[in-house]
């Protein structure tokens, strides 16, 4: 029943008269709550979206999220939240969420062309069971892969590795973070030795100067945006430059925007490095000291298939990872061609605007933090990229310490924590060891408790090479887990789309959500989801913090770390490992997957008497023992002492999350250098230890030119990418009303004149027209994003508007991340398309 | 109000065994049937411009913007939002003043002005357009679960 206004102000007089005669009325009488209804119970949890990792309150009242707001303990935002954080109340309550298995099924049985029906988690593991059965019986290991994902807990991407690697002996497990920094992370160990920043967001109030680089810091990272606008605004010597392929919010709030065509970013880039070598700002000391000089090698494709003609006529394209050692004066020479002259040419920008960049990083007095996100990963010379502005940091000296640094920021909350120091890409093992190397794959198999030459020693397939795998019938049992890659995948209708259809591959996908991958696989398991499990993240500036489980998920829903271990208890050791390794260790013979992954002693270690008894656990009940804890602790051993050192497990409970590496007890803030960092050696100012050698590599290469560029018939480049109300693919925010309204459904953002040009008004109905495919969209002159002539931006969030359609599937080939930055495409009146049935 | 009983209706519609969802929007959230099919962009949304004051679904939801902000310039320069919403110019513009909490610096002391920090406000207040949501949410207000009887009209979703 409601309460009318006429009861309300009713009750108020009452209430009012009751005061005035000093007469207590009954609770339901009083317009105000007090005593125990007033109580909500507040728990700290990190934010469920990006990588900022801003900490968040989370209020439960009879078992229900019924408020969040941002924690003022933590340090990430002291309160703050952005809009969708403030949100985060509404995430798990769309009336859509999946509540039970769904198979695709015909006459009671699975049928890959069947109409999805409801079934139990036994019947859905059985039949998932039978199929990788099926599979590896027939095919082998390398038939069977997992996409993953960084918002994944540490322990169930922990735990999913193990499964992987261990249990089906494939690596073929790639996260959804190969398309959102692969990029960064291979150039950190290319350059470091070791993957991850070396500062920390305390630098944003240390630093004089912020470069961005394909960075829209204030729709993508709005948090750090405030403590960039709070430094900018603070201090007025502080000055921001932008460089983006359109003006965006961040470059409204920017000192100087440097607005340059797609991929010429490279050779501004080398341009800065050459006017630090010619006006004598190379920090020679710190240079001769810290750094080697190699080459890369160039002319090295675009990750396309092999027989594609781009591949086919590129030099290197098979060993595009290749480097050679070089000198300080090869790298100058390679330097020198990139004037100002040739660097405005390439790019567009004016060479004042050029030249007053270059003087942030070479002025030794500033200091210069470069931010960078999708513009710089999603590239098809990511690594390239972020080598080169690594390189005027080492150049400059400008490095590892407060204020001066190259951060490289993250778009999903555990990319970092889970997606690399957990290692769930396919070429990588915890603590940025590689599968690989044989010395790594022994170590880990010792920590494991597993038998030596079990782990496979080749690389799998990375996200692209699975979709393309798929197709081609090479991959045949797929388990996609915590991501929407049918949305977010590159150039979907022909390379991924075919795979999940493909009537040899069974396709099983885990959400909270009917999304447009869920929707297109033949096994849906439904998903607990953020709070509704106990979990971990780590975000980019190596903070690793944990939330307790707060409510149930609905219905049948599980986590996915239930859903991993809970799988393997189908499965033996003698159906999926070879004899001669049963035969050489008899004494794992017949034990189930669960037994030997998880119930090896290690995991299973800590029993249910050590979770805190305010919160639910469900998965430790269902397995008798705290699983995660043991997950933790058994994933800890890898980096502790090995400059990855992780706190124990019951801290990260108490405290707002610590940086790692963690020793005695104290986070680090600033690593390699000196005071900062306990694995500096005293004496030496900077070590970057990761190298044998302890120096970092200054990587020269040049300007190479895009996949694809606009011509005569596809006109005009094409970036895609996010808004600040939607997170990824939406499937969260889109459930959300306030952030659905405010920005209901994607548009294509185009310049006023080249609108004119094709006659279109802004609202109109247009397609999206490339090589690959199309999609309808309505043309927006206005707004928030001011793309220059000859260049469109639609964002991806929207699933009646997939324009990864549209997209290429080139990548760095170094990286294997997409470039989802750039392509070529037309835009025609949908209208006279009908109408005149042209394209 | 009128809007939630509408959803309400078409919640007992099963849709994939999975609750509410208005079929004509599906693709938005689900992608076309099948995918590779082409489906129409629906229309832009009007903005709300009603100036009328929407509730918070809890105390420390940022609130949503009831009027247009296109062309409001939020520079190096200039702050538009605060041309009404400072404390100086509430009275003549009748406008809310921003929270106390956009007072403080991240230290917690209260400065003089608008905390830097706090300066894009677009960051958390988003303006609305007329949408309807693509599908119900069962979010619940703190006020339902303590005093479930004593609930203002207020559409739930």
């Amino acid at each position: 029943m409601d309460l009318t206004r006429r009861t309300l102000l009713k009750t108020q007089a009452a209430a009012a008269a009751a005061a005035a005669a000093g007469v207590s009325l009954p609770a339901e009488a009083q317009n105000i709550l007090t005593g125990e209804d007033l109580h909500l119970q507040w728990s700290k949890a990190p934010c469920r979206f990006c990588g900022t990792g801003c900490g968040v309150m989370v209020g439960v009242k009879d078992g229900r999220v019924v408020a969040t707001h941002g924690d003022m303990q933590a340090e990430v935002n002291r309160g703050l939240n952005c809009v969708k954080g403030y949100f985060l109340s509404k995430i798990m309550y769309g009336n859509d969420r999946l509540t039970q298995p769904l198979m695709r099924m015909k006459n009671g049985q699975f049928a890959k062309d069947g109409e999805l029906q409801p079934i139990s988690w036994d019947r859905a593991f059985d039949e998932m069971a039978k199929q990788w059965k099926r599979v590896l019986k027939e095919n082998g290991p390398e038939a069977v892969g997992m996409f993953g994902s960084g918002q994944w807990t540490i322990w169930e991407g922990y735990a999913a590795s193990k499964l992987m690697r261990a249990g089906f002996r494939t690596n073929n497990l790639d996260p959804n973070a190969r398309h959102c920094m692969a990029s960064a992370a291979v150039t950190f160990i290319r350059t470091f030795g070791m993957d991850e920043p070396m500062g920390c967001y305390d630098d944003f109030e240390h630093a004089d100067a912020f470069v961005l680089w394909g960075s829209n810091m204030a729709e993508m990272h709005p948090i750090l945006w405030t403590r960039i606008t709070d430094r900018r605004l603070s201090h007025p010597h502080v000055r921001i430059a932008t460089l983006s392929t359109y003006e965006h919010r961040t470059t409204d709030l920017s000192d100087m925007a440097l607005i340059f065509k797609p991929n010429s970013d490279l050779a501004i880039l080398n341009y800065i490095a050459n006017y630090i070598i010619q006006n004598g700002a190379v920090n020679r000391e710190f240079i001769e000291k810290h750094c080697n000089f190699r080459l890369a090698n160039t002319d090295i494709g675009y990750g396309l298939r092999p027989d594609h003609v781009l591949e086919q006529r590129a030099q290197h394209a098979n060993d595009a990872q290749v480097s050679n050692p070089s000198s300080f004066s090869d790298y100058a020479k390679l330097m020198s061609q990139y004037t100002v002259e040739k660097a405005s040419e390439l790019s567009g920008v004016p060479k004042e605007r050029l030249e007053a960049l270059a003087k942030l990083y070479a002025d030794p007095k500033v200091k210069v933090m470069s931010l960078w996100t999708m513009g710089f990963n999603q590239h098809v010379r990511g690594v390239w990229a972020n080598h080169m502005v690594y390189n005027l940091h080492l150049l400059t000296g400008k490095i590892a310490e407060p204020g001066n640094s190259p951060f490289s920021l993250t778009g999903q909350p555990s990319a970092c924590g889970t997606a690399r120091e957990v290692g769930t890409f396919s070429h990588r093992l915890p603590a940025d060891m590689q599968v690989t190397n044989p010395e790594h794959r022994k170590h880990a198999e010792e920590i494991w408790k597993l038998p030596h030459g079990l782990l496979p020693d080749k690389a799998g397939y990375h996200a692209v090479q699975q979709d393309r795998m798929l197709k081609d019938g090479k991959l045949n049992a797929y388990w996609i887990m915590c991501n929407n890659n049918l949305q977010t995948a590159p150039n979907t209708n022909n390379e991924t789309y075919p795979g999940y259809r493909n009537p040899a591959n069974f396709v099983v996908v885990s959400d909270p959500y009917p999304t447009v991958t869920a929707m297109a696989a033949d096994l849906i398991l439904p998903t607990a989801m953020w709070v509704e499990k106990e979990g971990a993240y780590g975000n980019a500036e190596r903070r690793t913090h944990f939330w307790h489980q707060l409510v149930n998920a609905p219905g049948d829903a599980r986590s996915d770390l239930w859903q991993l271990m809970e799988f393997s208890k189908r499965f033996t050791t003698d159906e999926v490992w070879p004899a001669e390794i049963l035969d050489a260790h008899p004494e794992y013979k017949g034990k189930s997957l669960f037994d030997v992954l998880y119930a090896n002693g290690e995991v299973n270690k800590f029993p249910l008497s050590e979770i805190n008894p305010a919160y639910e656990n469900r998965e430790s009940k269902a397995f008798g023992f705290y699983v995660q804890k043991g997950l933790f602790e058994e994933y800890a051993a890898f980096g502790r002492g090995h400059g990855h050192d992780l706190a124990p497990f019951e801290t990260y409970h108490q405290v707002r999350g610590l940086r790692w590496p963690v020793v005695n007890g104290q986070e680090t803030r600033w690593r390699y250098r000196e005071g900062h960092d306990p694995y500096v050696e005293k004496g030496s100012g900077v070590q970057f230890y990761g190298n044998p050698d302890k120096k970092a590599n200054i990587m020269g290469a040049p300007y190479e030119p895009p996949a694809e560029s606009p011509d005569a018939e596809y006109d005009l480049w094409l970036v895609t990418g996010r808004v600040l109300e939607h997170w990824h693919s939406g499937s969260m925010t889109l459930r959300v009303p306030e952030l659905y309204k405010a920005f209901p459904g994607a548009v294509l953002f185009m310049h006023p004149d080249d609108a004119a040009k094709r006659n279109l008004r802004r609202g109109q109905e247009v397609r999206v027209v490339s090589r690959r495919g199309e999609i309808r969209s309505r043309v927006e002159t206005r707004g928030r994003n001011k793309v220059p002539p000859g260049l469109v931006f639609v964002p991806f969030f929207d699933a009646s508007q997939l324009i990864n359609k549209v997209t290429l599937d080139a990548t760095d080939p170094i990286s294997k991340q997409t470039d989802f930055k750039k392509c070529a495409v037309k835009i025609v009146s949908a209208a006279t398309a009908d109408a005149g049935g042209q394209q | 109000m009128r809007r939630g009983v509408f959803l309400g209706l078409i919640s007992i519609v099963p849709c994939l065994a999975a609750g509410a969802i208005l079929a004509q929007d599906a693709p938005r959230l689900r992608g076309p049937e099948p995918f590779t099919r082409e489906v129409p962009a629906p229309p832009m949304q009007r903005q709300v411009t009603d100036d009328v004051r929407v509730g918070r679904n809890y105390p420390d939801q940022p609130p949503v913007i009831p009027h247009s902000i296109e062309g409001y310039a939020v520079d190096l320069n200039a702050n538009k939002c605060m041309s009404c919403h400072a404390r100086k110019f509430t009275e003549q513009s009748q406008a809310p003043m921003i929270s106390v909490t956009h007072y403080q610096d991240r230290a917690g002391n209260t400065l003089g002005g608008l905390a830097p920090r706090r300066y894009v406000c677009v960051a958390c207040h988003v303006p609305q357009t007329t949408a309807k949501p693509l599908v119900d949410n069962i979010f619940t207000d703190m006020d339902a679960i303590t005093e479930p009887e004593r609930q203002p009209a207020r559409g739930r979703h």
